[in-house]
């Protein structure tokens, strides 16, 4: 009784309750202290308490960015379609390539640095995301599932097989980005990329939570809980599906380009279909439709294949089980979204 | 663009075709039982083929004492040796479907969940099958030993009929047959029907659920098994990692044709077989995947439901 009642307990709506009882002075100090801690956690590895959280194998900052910052900025872009309008999208990961080799191709043919194509690598991840969801959008969930995927397994494909991507081995020789606000980024500044990456992730924040409350949020959540009712009630569904759609796809785009001036080598295997799974997993994993789940989701998937890399063998294995198992205790994800359904329904009587 | 190849190998492209896409059938019948009763993908198909292909090298190597290499058998062990290996590839394969089910699915459907934790956590079951197999294996590709020697019945205009080939054919045909029979005739059949109709009015009229969907997986893990099993006689080789690209094929097959739907799956599989080699004849074969995924959303973009429609229950008529 009271094991089940622990595995139903919705933190979500425990921190929901504490959240609305504050002022806004204690609002902004704790968002200030939550972006201080975040800020601080790439020194996390060498202090003494929290040393536990260092990665045995890969080296611990470079997995604070990737995987851990990306997924967590990638399963919030993946959030806002899987989310928050409900569609299902299995290909995520070719918003992501479009980023990554319109960076790549840009900085290495034309000498463009990252902060210039970051702008373009998001426009193109849009302008894909418009051309593949005009028809994909017109089609029911699970047509929507296997066309993305086939998207995602064709921009891979693409990439594999065009000269300008060279093939199989990639692009090599991705410049870095060039300093900003004193910041250096090269190898021996892996920190900076996190500073940047979490400058994104903080941008996506604000802007879902703008979106949610104003009239695309109000759209979307119709649409995901009734795509007819929605339309009935005068919501134009495609042109909002489309638009989720696209935010998603400049936030993956984003992410992509930013991920490519870091690694510096960007080959079409790193955008296999399995990515695209692994974040549709961690926006699941923590919860779907909510932001704080989604984060700590995707930064629990992404770190603990790191954290167990000394098992090598049995690592996918084990990270597997986790998934079996906590979707089993959990089905709503570790941190469920608010019951909006429940307080519709006190409302009503 | 090579269009002469079409003219010249007509014959041969169209039966390399119809024996893959027959093989896609079958397995793409795992997908399509399934998402007829549950609505849903099951992920762990793919991988349920994977283990039925393990399963035939394992009986071709334990129990018939043939390697990769070794000379083909003769004479009546032939059939004998085709049928263990047949049977023990489905049987597993039917045995790994029902664990997926429970596993994945029915813990998951009892508390309600929603759609996309099932498909998570089928997509958990399907990576720990695979990393499981890649322990045992060591991760290498495997060659599978030839049972039959690989003779040519006869040769129409280039077309090779290998036995082999029209083994490929012959068999998922009459696999499709028994099943049509099985769900349109018998009183399991109905309640499969009746399943996929409504779930609820179902339980009112004292289906049980749960036995139902169970023998759902177990023709999804038969039929796959009997693909697998085709698939190591006619390419003879296999890895951890070949559930991958079967799953996405059969799973595109299924949704051609029109998922939930029998008939769409064999249609559709046969669509995609001669699409697939069609395509890698004209255009490459590292185009083929594109190929496919363009006139599937082409498709889809006329057809909404498929070629066929949805529905297991439209198999009626």
């Amino acid at each position: 009784m009271i094991m089940s009642k622990f595995l139903n307990f919705n933190l979500r709506d425990f921190g929901a309750g504490i959240w609305s009882g504050w002022n806004r002075p204690t609002r902004v100090i704790f968002v200030l202290l939550c972006i201080a801690v975040s800020g601080l956690l790439p020194f996390a590895a060498e202090f003494g308490p929290t040393s536990f959280l260092n990665t045995p194998v890969a080296s611990y900052i470079d997995v604070l960015v990737y995987p851990i910052g990306m997924f967590v900025l990638m399963a919030l872009g993946l959030n806002i379609v899987v989310g928050k309008s409900g569609l299902l999208d299995l290909g995520y990961i070719a918003f992501f390539a479009i980023g990554a080799y319109t960076h790549a191709i840009l900085s290495t043919l034309y000498g463009w640095n990252a902060w210039e194509s970051l702008p373009i690598g998001m426009l193109f991840a849009m302008v894909s995301g418009v051309v593949l969801g005009l028809p994909a959008l017109r089609l029911r969930g699970d047509y929507l599932a296997i066309i993305t995927l086939g998207f995602g397994e064709i921009v891979r494909i693409v990439a594999l097989n065009i000269e300008v991507t060279g093939g199989p081995n990639g692009i090599p020789g991705i410049p870095n980005p060039p300093g900003i606000l004193g910041l250096e980024f090269n190898l021996e500044y892996s920190r900076n990329f996190y500073y940047i990456v979490l400058a994104l992730i903080l941008l996506t924040i604000w802007m879902i939570r703008r979106f949610t409350v104003r009239r695309p949020g109000r759209a979307w959540e119709a649409i995901r809980q009734d795509e007819d009712v929605a339309a009935l009630m005068g919501v134009n569904t495609l042109v909002y599906k489309l638009w989720s759609f696209v935010i998603g796809a400049a936030v993956g785009g984003a992410a992509g380009v930013i991920f490519a001036s870091k690694v510096m080598v960007i080959s079409p295997d790193m955008f296999k279909f399995e990515v695209s799974i692994l974040i549709l997993a961690c926006v699941v994993f923590g919860g779907i439709g909510n932001i704080w789940g989604v984060i700590l989701g995707a930064a629990l998937l992404a770190y603990i294949p790191e954290r167990i890399r000394f098992l090598t063998e049995t690592r996918q294995l084990v990270f597997g089980l986790v998934l079996i198992i906590m979707m089993n205790i959990r089905p709503d994800g570790l941190l469920p979204r608010k019951k909006r359904e429940k307080i519709t329904q006190k409302g009503s009587k | 663009m090579n269009f002469s190849v079409v003219a010249t190998e007509f014959p041969s492209l169209l039966l390399q075709g119809l024996a893959l896409g027959l093989i896609y059938a079958l397995v793409a019948l795992g997908y399509t039982m399934v998402y007829g009763v549950l609505r849903l993908i099951n992920f762990a198909n793919s991988e349920v083929f994977m283990i039925g292909t393990f399963a035939t090298l394992y009986v071709q190597v334990n129990f018939l004492g043939l390697t990769n290499g070794s000379e083909p058998l003769r004479g009546f062990k032939v059939v004998y040796a085709l049928l263990l290996c047949l049977v023990s590839s489905m049987l597993v394969s039917a045995f790994v479907a029902v664990l997926v089910e429970l596993v994945a699915y029915r813990r998951l459907r009892a508390k309600g969940a929603n759609r996309l934790a099932s498909l998570i956590s089928a997509i958990g079951v399907s990576i720990v099958l695979m990393e499981w197999v890649g322990l045992l294996t060591g991760s290498r590709p495997r060659s599978g030993a030839r049972i039959l020697e690989k003779w040519s019945i006869f040769e129409i205009g280039g077309a090779n009929f290998r036995i082999d080939t029209v083994m490929a054919i012959i068999l998922p045909i009459i696999i499709f047959v028994i099943l049509n029979r099985f769900v349109t005739k018998t009183r399991l059949g109905k309640s499969i029907r009746a399943v996929s109709m409504s779930e609820e009015n179902s339980k009112l009229m004292g289906i049980n659920i749960n036995r139902v969907i169970t023998l759902t997986f177990i023709i999804g893990g038969l039929t796959t098994g009997a693909a697998a099993f085709l698939f190591m006689t006619v390419y003879e080789n296999t890895a951890f990692t070949i559930g991958f690209n079967m799953g996405i094929a059969a799973f595109t097959a299924a949704v051609l044709g029109g998922i939930g739907n029998l008939r769409g799956a064999f249609y559709g599989g046969i669509a995609l077989g001669l699409l697939e080699q069609f395509a890698s004849a004209v255009i490459g074969s590292e185009w083929k995947a594109v190929t496919v995924f363009v006139v599937l959303v082409l498709v889809l973009l006329f057809k909404p439901n498929g070629l066929f429609g949805e529905a297991v229950q439209q198999t009626r008529t």
